[in-house]
């Protein structure tokens, strides 16, 4: 295995805080040496002893990969949207070095079985493939699967995202059976009760356009029902269930989980790019936010809000309450999406946005620090989601970690071009949106899988 | 001749939302309306002699449907109706690829009524044909506000050559099921650029409050009489009983609230100006009395519609230039 030296860029380290310039050799995979100098060089001699591939970072922030925590990598069953290979080729040019693989596949992935395929070599991940197998078969929401043996064949977590656990019995359930082995319920907060037939956000956009809406109140009382189960849990076992609000998309659910947070329950949720990005308007056809009339590269579930909420749900972000940023990735072939609104498949593509349009939209427009914006992509879903305690050390520049890296140019403001996409499809809202931050490199596992 | 790329950007001469006419352009249509109506028919066959019309009916209307197909013909076109009766819309084929399947049989310009909102937009794009909505899903019904226009400028003796005032001073009371509605929706977009103030009338479940931000100029008023009291022209839509069942009104509650009845028209409304897009339920949200009286323009407004639908073909297949 090679060794990699990177040169004369600026560590960013959430965990520990730094943010410095500092040369960092990689060897065998993981971080050798980070070295905090204000003169480049110190490492030169003893890399070039190993024989490294040094990559100048002059100009350049280096920092952890990101860890995206909910991607659909479409693969076994629906390739024509999607592989693993090429969904973490487009993880890679957007600075991604881990992804969580969302169970939803063709078959569902609620099998030992399908765990190993879906995390095995032979489908040549470019970045780190981890997954949430089905919290119940077939994300039935019925009979649970087997959370032992899944968890046992490397499974991080449990979900049937797509759709939520909607039977308060089995969701209880589920929290128990993940809590004995210290893992998360990722919950897919929708009462599909409240949204049949919906395909946009309830409110007057929604009637100007003739769509039936999802209240805001199909998220929060679902995320309501869940804080009761943990409580109840907590009440009557000795266990304490960690539940995982996926994309959250409404002030009210978020007070929900702001509240069960300063009670000390144990919540942890995430907000993807596209929700503070983008508002409902883009649905009735919005030229500020470079959308047509029933443009399904804006829809989405749960779909695109309110001013009101998205502003909530920045604030949320703002304050803490958001634990981690994560995108969905979402792929769908043309033809799919070429349909009428309401036949259109929810998703979009979003790996290779989601550190450009988060930092536009939280650093430069609402003066969040660097370092915090990049912690809720880096080393807060690696905290959040145990990935530590798992065996894997990500997250993180210090010596000793596993070196996965970005390298990227925090000045660079860029537009997005999905003419340039590496995924399988091209269902993106953020096709010419305005982005902030460019990636050089992205190294997985010590080796470079993306130079721009 | 090459055909027009898939991702053509709309032509100039569909109208699949009333937001997609200015009112210069909708006076020119109803100018166009006009000589197309005065002209004998030997002469009227002559604009589109031969040119091809599809109407693709995902949903049935015999009333839209025979109007724009009478509007075809009587300017000499060639129809071809596609319904989801007839077995020509092939089972699961998408709109777009329906949509370069009749391009490519030669159709220079397709009428579409869908049950999903916006559908016009999908096939315009797809074909880069002209696309003429005949109602989309619960969105919008722009050629029925545009014969609706035309008979009230007739009815209530207004210019024809449109400004921000042309309507100024009248009201315009929509009463019924506009949750549900698409000629609601088009109106309500269409006449507060005229000047007219809308008053959309009815119970919460089927006339919500989301519905005020569909124009400037629109208000909302539960009492029905007092809506009518300040009506020029009192719209009715139609009432599904089906719609009704699913909430929480039944059709002895709403007769009583919101029916058109001769009753009321002479003691709240005995100038106003009645109006139906039709079908009617006579005995729900009108009665005869009302339908078939001196007020009513509801027989008007079908011929008004085939008067437009011609112009409105004339536009899409010929240009906005000679039009
Ligand atoms: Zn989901």
């Amino acid at each position: 295995m090679s060794a990699i030296l990177l040169r004369g860029g600026r560590v960013i380290d959430p965990t520990s805080g730094a943010n410095d310039f500092a040369d960092v050799l990689l060897e065998n995979g993981v971080i050798r040496e980070v070295n905090y100098t204000t003169r480049s060089g110190e490492l030169d001699a003893f890399a070039a002893d190993m024989g490294a591939e040094v990559l100048d970072c002059t100009g350049c922030i280096v920092a952890p990969g990101i860890i995206d925590a909910h991607v659909h990598l479409r693969e076994p069953g629906q390739t024509h949207k999607e592989t693993i290979a090429t969904g973490t080729q487009s993880a890679v040019a957007g600075g991604v070095t881990t992804v969580v693989a969302m169970p939803n596949t063709t078959p569902v992935t609620d099998s030992v079985a399908l765990l190993q395929f879906v995390q095995s070599v032979q489908r040549d991940p470019s970045a780190r493939v981890l997954a949430m197998p089905a919290a119940t078969v077939g994300s039935m929401g019925g009979e649970l699967t087997d959370y032992a043996a899944l968890a046992e064949a490397g499974a991080i977590g449990f979900t049937d995202d797509g759709k939520p656990v909607l039977a308060d019995e089995v969701m209880k359930h589920a929290l128990i059976a993940a809590a004995k082995l210290a893992l998360p319920i990722s919950q897919h907060a929708e009462d599909t009760r409240m949204t049949v037939g919906a395909s946009m956000n309830f409110g007057p956009v929604a009637f100007r356009l003739g769509l039936r809406g999802m209240p805001i109140e199909a998220e929060s009382s679902i995320v309501e029902r869940d804080i009761r189960l943990l409580e109840e849990i907590e009440r009557e076992t000795k266990l304490r269930p960690h539940l995982h609000v996926q994309h959250v998309s409404t002030g009210k659910a978020l007070a929900a989980i702001r509240d069960a947070k300063s009670r000390g329950l144990h919540v942890t949720c995430e907000v993807a790019p596209h929700h503070i990005a983008f508002t409902d308007e883009a649905i009735a056809g919005d030229a500020a936010q470079r959308s047509r009339r029933y443009d399904t590269h804006f829809k989405m579930n749960p779909p695109l809000r309110s001013r009101a909420e998205v502003d909530a749900c920045i604030a949320a972000v703002l304050d803490g309450t958001v634990d981690i940023i994560a995108t969905d990735h979402a792929p769908h072939a043309h033809h799919e999406k070429n349909v009428e609104f309401e036949r259109a498949p929810n998703g979009i593509t979003g790996l290779e946005t989601s550190l450009g349009a988060s930092l536009r939209i939280l650093h430069r427009e609402h003066g969040m620090g660097l370092v915090d914006v990049l912690a809720l992509m880096t080393s807060a879903p690696a905290e959040k989601l145990h990935l530590p305690r798992l065996g894997y050390d990500v997250g993180r520049i210090q010596t000793g970690a596993f070196a996965d890296v970005m390298v990227f140019d925090v000045a660079a403001e860029w537009t997005y071009d999905v003419r340039t996409t590496r995924s399988k499809s091209r269902n993106t809202p953020f096709d010419g949106a305005p982005m902030l931050g460019k990636v050089k490199f992205t190294l997985v596992h010590g080796e470079v899988k993306y130079r721009a | 001749m090459s055909l027009p790329s898939a991702n053509a950007t709309s032509h100039p001469g569909s109208l699949t939302s009333i937001h997609d006419i200015s009112l210069d352009g909708i006076t020119r249509l109803l100018a166009l309306t006009d000589r197309l109506v005065a002209e004998p028919h030997r002469e009227r066959v002559k604009h589109l002699d031969g040119r091809k019309v599809a109407l693709l009916f995902y949903e049935s209307s015999t009333r839209t449907r025979t109007s724009f197909e009478l509007a075809a013909k009587s300017l000499g076109a060639m129809t071809t109706l596609v319904s989801d009766k007839s077995s020509s819309i092939e089972k699961g084929e998408s709109l777009h690829d329906t949509g370069v399947t009749l391009r490519a049989l030669g159709a220079e310009c397709i009428i579409l009524r869908s049950n999903y909102s916006g559908a016009p937009e999908v096939l315009a794009r797809s074909t880069g044909l002209p696309v003429l909505n005949a109602g989309d899903g619960m969105h919008e019904h722009p050629s029925q506000a545009l014969l609706d226009l035309r008979t009230m400028l007739t009815r209530l003796g207004l210019s024809q050559q449109l400004t921000p005032t042309t309507m100024a001073g009248k009201t315009v009371v929509i009463t019924g099921d506009i949750r549900h509605s698409r000629v609601a929706r088009s109106n309500a977009i269409l006449l507060p650029k005229l000047g007219a103030r809308v008053i959309f009338c009815g119970p919460t479940e089927l006339c919500p409050k989301e519905a005020l931000d569909i124009s400037h100029g629109v208000e909302i008023e539960r009492d029905f009489e007092k809506a009518l009291r300040q009506a020029d022209v009192a719209m009715m839509l139609r009432i599904q009983r089906e719609r009704l069942a699913g909430l929480d009104i039944d059709s002895a509650e709403y007769i009583a609230g919101y029916q058109l009845n001769e009753q009321r028209l002479r003691a709240h409304a005995p100038k106003a100006l009645v109006m139906h897009p039709g079908p009617m339920v006579r005995g729900l949200e009108i009665d005869s009395a009302a339908a078939d009286g001196p007020q009513s323009a509801i027989e008007e407004q079908v011929a008004h519609g085939l008067a437009v639908r011609m112009a409105l073909l004339h536009r899409a297949l010929l240009g906005e230039a000679n039009a």
